[in-house]
């Protein structure tokens, strides 16, 4: 009798709806084997993250001496265990500073300023890459190169991105030149927030568009053909047809932008400079708060924003349906019952099945 | 719905997991102690081997030079050159870092002016033994700029003052001097502007980017209006009626066009290219600026048509900041022996000489400024000298990095005419109070 | 369902037969696809411009790194000699580049492959837990992790027993491998879901064991998601600037992207615009090369598991 985890054990494969929990010859009791592969993974993420995001945590506790002996001159220095003091003076508002929305204590501006940036280049991202995705899913010819040229912004490394940037809206520079305007880009006005978020939608709309294609190749064209003879018009076939088939992906994609984009450090902190209140974000207060060897306070702030970030995902994850990991339930049912190797094409003859299935 | 278990499943993990490492942490105490502090022992300097010299980026080439120069008479410990990044705030940050990590192979630290204050507090550096580091033949404010609570924390280097350019084709067509105050300044440009009729040709400028270059021209502005930052008895005293006199007539610049629009962008850089393609008549910048734009390869339009001289004042004549490097010994470091020898190459008079000729950085040697090569080579050397010696160093402070942030932050919003000025020292002068005490 | 169209289902005359074989596309419909193709140009103008512009700005003289003119003229590659001189030492930061990034995604293969493998293949308690933890971890901004490593990496308390690991090239590869792990495990295990698992269970009929049936039958079909999963985190691992920057001080052991931000030009306060975009398109070609080549496996992969 086959008990040890390797032997192969000839059981039936599912039948009918997928819905059942799907046994299969390789998953049995396959716990102990699946954690030693895992076990890699885990460790490094345990050692090169796990334990510096504790320590922080620890680090967020804890505060510099700054205190100046005053005959010598010197600094203390030493931590002091300070609970979370660090967290409430967030609340304090002792370092007030000027920008985009008003005087507010510093971390909040920076809260803000990350918000607003999201909010706004999320947005600004979806909108352009959707249109993208639209345009190349109704032409037919040329779309390699087009694919191929959407690639450049993603392939440029971020950091020669940002002085690219920089050398384009620089006083002088060719963005003025076009637009025939003296606009000063770098400087700390609301211009220098238009600046980050063009150098940032640039490079972003472009995946944004990716996804959704691949999203818009799965619908197959007897949906709008069926619409259509059903009268309906071009927005409408939009909105009822596209946009809810695209979700998942599109979901998913704005999601990961949104995560990534509230952690924005490169753009700010490479084009603008630090201590550009209109545009610092909480990761380039983190660390200037760190470079000031603040690093209590640098890790309560960094902290606050891995939170803000987890909360972000959650909400995500739960309200908009965003299926992250779901893709096991969502493969599951679209999977092919033929055996063979499958195809672009196979894969999207199933898919196309279950769609006239649900659609209509 | 998926997450109800995976979620409480990954709340205990990593619980757990907390729970193991701070128990691992607090085995090793609770943080590190920032460097030395009021019981440290005293520093050996006698140990020779090799080391390494933390410097920002080598322009010239004749850094390595020297330090070849050095190796080739020092056989028992040779210099290795660490390079930094060109932008000082991340030059000081990576020092920190390495300090904060016990380093010991960094020795040498070519420090900032305004570091030494922070460096010498926070037990980075180490102070220098009076014997082994005389200072006769340095300029005074070097060696000021090298002190903290009478004692010597860095050996001069090089030094630095702002000084006026100007155009002598200009002001020669129209008849007249370099002027000596804002004033003069101002109804010289009226009239060649007026003479020019050239839309393209500004009038004046200096740094106004939000980074410490602004700080250096708030400085001088202040210090020209007779104000001061901080006072006499170390205390700030910024929001005075000759100190809002200084902000304002930058602000008033900027709004009557006197100063460009763009300007409030320009650091160095930005500065010299604007003069040098024809449309400044009035550039504040430092000593370097002076042979590239007396370059012949095109890359200069005002080639032989220009000329330096002191810094106007507004109210009274006008007053420098006080800029340069000086060169320190890292706490941590293995071989100090070998230090204190490399500094003291520095700062001898021929490689003094040799560095000035090179590079075209101002000395801190004073023997060096009427050297007759270096005045051949550099004729606006008397010139930066009298404006180093009556130059004024930043404010002194141990978190210099807030000081010079809070001072950007009331600059910059006056110049952009987001705040008043008055309003602005004031909100300045707070903030100083608790930071310098 | 009502159709507007009436089918005639005899005598079709000649004419009627041609236009039923060559159907004429009414004018709209034409416009729409004319429309369609000036929105893909202004798809690639939106994409290639900025690049174009780095471009141009690598070919002016050097001293006219600040230029607007839209040709550089002279055109000049002494930025170019510019970036390869024995003062910038960038071929030896290429080639530091080229370790680090390579090792990074090697790594991440060999332990995103088999770490895929369980999640996409075995059922065990806490999958939903793993999968979770494992996208957390590519949710930690760099700014939380930087000081605590920094201690770690040079053995400085409370990590004493820790190897000193500054300046080595592990001290960037396993921070590295920490950003491109759960990006390579998560679409790795999408594309492996796609790989039904008869051809598996027919392997092992055959006689194999779930491994060998494993390396021999799915591996080689899941092949355009490796090599798409492999661009992917060699794209990232080459672009990282902030890990290298503080591990990697030595100057030959500095990456690409670390030399570029020390770049000065003939001054200390010179920003050479002209080297940095030089070095800009020499870091950023043979990126662009192998995106180019292999264009279509990477959008397959990037789309297979909706991953950045």
């Amino acid at each position: 009798m086959a008990t040890a985890t390797a032997e192969p054990r000839s059981l039936p494969a599912t039948e009918g709806d997928g819905h059942k929990h799907k046994k299969n010859a390789l998953s049995d009791g396959q716990g102990r084997l699946a954690w030693i592969l895992l076990a890699p993974t885990l460790i490094i993420i345990a050692v090169v993250a796990g334990i510096p995001v504790i320590l922080s945590f620890w680090e967020s506790l804890h505060q510099t001496n700054e205190g100046v002996d005053p005959t010598t001159g010197l600094v203390a220095g030493g931590d002091k265990f300070v609970g979370l003091q660090n967290f409430t003076n967030i609340f304090a508002g002792a370092n007030p500073v000027t920008g985009s929305f008003g005087t507010m204590d510093r971390f909040w501006n920076a809260f803000f300023n990350t918000t607003f940036i999201t909010i706004v280049c999320v947005l600004l991202e979806t909108v352009i890459g959707v249109a993208m995705a639209l345009i190349m899913a109704k032409a037919f010819r040329g779309r390699g190169i087009v694919r191929a040229g959407i690639l450049v912004p993603w392939a440029i490394p971020t950091i020669v991105s940002a002085l690219m940037w920089k050398l384009i809206f620089d006083s002088s520079g060719v963005m003025n030149r076009i637009l025939g305007r003296e606009i000063l880009w770098l400087a700390d006005t609301g211009a220098s927030f238009w600046a980050i978020v063009i150098a940032d939608t640039w490079k972003t709309a472009p995946f944004i568009g990716l996804l959704t294609l691949a999203g818009l190749q799965t619908i197959p064209a007897e949906c709008y053909e069926a619409a259509k003879v059903d009268g309906a018009t071009t927005w409408q076939q939009f909105v009822r047809i596209t946009l809810p088939m695209v979700k998942p992906a599109l979901v998913v994609a704005v999601l990961f932008r949104t995560l990534d984009t509230l952690r924005m450090f490169d753009l700010p902190y490479g084009m603008i400079g630090p201590g550009k209140y209109r545009v610092e974000t909480l990761s380039v207060f983190a660390y200037q708060e760190a470079a000031q060897t603040r690093y209590g306070p640098a890790a309560a702030y960094a902290i606050v924003l891995f939170v803000y970030v987890l909360l972000v995902a959650f909400i995500f994850v739960r309200v908009l349906g965003a299926e992250v990991i779901g893709d096991a339930d969502v493969q599951k049912k679209k999977k092919k019952k033929k055996g063979g190797p499958p195809s672009d094409e196979a894969m999207q003859e199933t898919m196309i099945g279950e769609a006239i299935g649900g659609a209509h | 719905m998926t997450f109800v278990r995976p979620a409480h499943r990954v709340l205990l993990a990593a619980a757990s997991m907390s729970a193991l490492f701070v128990a691992a942490a607090c085995g090793g105490g609770g943080g590190a102690p920032s460097g030395g502090g009021s019981s440290a022992p005293a520093a050996d300097f006698s140990k020779q081997g090799d080391i390494e010299v933390w410097q920002g980026k080598d322009t010239s080439g004749n850094f390595q030079k020297l330090i070849d120069q050095f190796n080739s008479q020092h056989p028992n410990g040779k210099v290795t050159f660490q390079e930094l990044p060109d932008n000082a705030d991340q030059q000081r940050q990576q020092m920190v870092q390495n300090t904060q990590i016990k380093n010991p192979k960094m020795a040498v630290l070519s420090v900032d002016v305004v570091w030494t204050a922070e460096f010498a507090a926070k037990g980075y550096v180490e102070a220098l033994p009076p014997d082994k580091f005389p200072t006769d033949g340095f300029l005074k404010a070097t060696v000021n700029s090298a002190t903290y609570f009478n004692k010597l924390y860095a050996y001069p280097s090089t030094s630095d003052g702002g000084l006026l350019y100007y155009r002598t084709d200009l002001l020669n067509k129209y008849g007249l001097k370099p002027p000596t105050s804002f004033d003069e300044m101002k109804a010289a440009c009226d009239k060649i502007q007026a003479g020019e009729k050239d839309n393209k040709l500004g009038c004046f400028a200096g740094q106004y980017n939000k980074y410490e270059g602004l700080t250096v021209n708030f400085d001088e502005a202040v210090h020209g209006a007779g104000g001061v930052i901080v006072g006499e008895d170390g205390k700030p005293n910024v929001a005075t009626p000759e100190a809002t006199k200084g902000l304002q007539t930058l602000t008033d610049w900027f709004k009557t066009g006197y100063i460009p629009k763009a300007a409030i962008t320009w650091k160095e850089e930005e500065g010299r290219k604007a003069f040098q393609a024809g449309e400044l008549i009035f550039h504040r910048n430092w000593g370097y600026v002076y042979n590239l734009a007396n370059k012949t390869d095109g890359s200069s339009k005002i080639a032989g048509k220009f000329d330096v001289a002191p810094l106007p004042g507004i109210t009274q004549s006008g007053v420098s900041s006080l800029g340069g490097h000086n060169y320190a010994i890292a706490k941590n470091a293995e071989n100090k022996g070998t230090a204190v020898d490399f500094l003291k190459f520095m700062s001898s008079p021929e490689t003094q000489k040799s560095n000035t000729l090179a590079t075209s950085n101002s000395p801190a040697l004073e023997s060096v400024y009427s050297d007759p090569e270096v005045v051949k080579k550099f004729p606006f050397m008397p010139v930066q000298l009298k404006s180093i010696q009556g130059a004024v160093p930043r404010p002194k402070a141990v978190e210099y990095g807030d000081v010079t942030l809070a001072i950007q932050d009331a600059a910059y919003g006056a110049l952009q005419g987001q705040t008043q000025p008055d309003a602005a020292l004031q909100a300045l002068q707070t903030k100083l109070q608790t930071l310098i005490k | 369902m009502s159709t507007t169209t009436e089918v005639h289902e005899e005598h079709l005359s000649q004419e009627e037969i041609e236009k039923l074989a060559h159907p004429k596309q009414p004018l709209n419909r034409r416009i729409g696809v004319v429309l369609s193709y000036v929105g893909m140009a202004l798809i690639v103008l939106y994409c290639i411009i900025p690049f174009y512009w780095m471009i141009v700005s690598s070919l002016r003289l050097p001293t006219e790194g600040q230029s607007t003119e839209f040709i550089p003229s002279p055109a000049s590659i002494d930025n170019y000699k510019g970036v390869f001189s024995a003062q910038n030492n960038f071929g030896r930061s290429l080639i530091n580049s080229v370790i680090v990034a390579g090792t990074t995604t090697i790594l991440v293969l060999l332990f995103g492959i088999i770490g895929a493998y369980a999640l996409a293949r075995l059922r065990f308690r806490g999958k939903g837990a793993v999968l979770w933890l494992i996208m957390a971890c590519s949710m930690f901004p760099l700014v939380v992790l930087l000081p605590p490593l920094l201690k770690m990496f040079s053995s400085t308390a409370p990590f004493t027993w820790f190897p000193y690991w500054i300046n080595t090239y592990q001290s960037v590869i396993l921070p590295g491998l920490s950003f491109g792990l759960p990006l390579a495990v998560w679409t790795l295990t999408a594309f492996f879901k796609q790989l039904p698992v008869e051809l598996e269970q027919a392997a092992m009929v055959d006689g194999c064991t779930p491994g060998v049936a494993f390396r021999k039958v799915i591996l080689p079909l899941a092949a355009p998601g490796v090599l798409t999963t492999a661009i992917i985190v060699f794209i990232g691992a080459w672009n990282e600037f902030l890990l290298a920057l503080t591990f990697l001080q030595d100057k030959n052991r500095q990456t690409a992207t670390v030399a570029i931000s020390k770049f000065t030009g003939s001054t200390g306060f010179d920003t050479p615009y002209g080297t940095i975009m030089a070095a800009g398109v020499v870091v950023t070609v043979p990126l662009l090369l192998a995106v180019l080549i292999f264009q279509r496996r990477i959008v397959a992969g990037l789309t297979a598991g909706g991953v950045k």
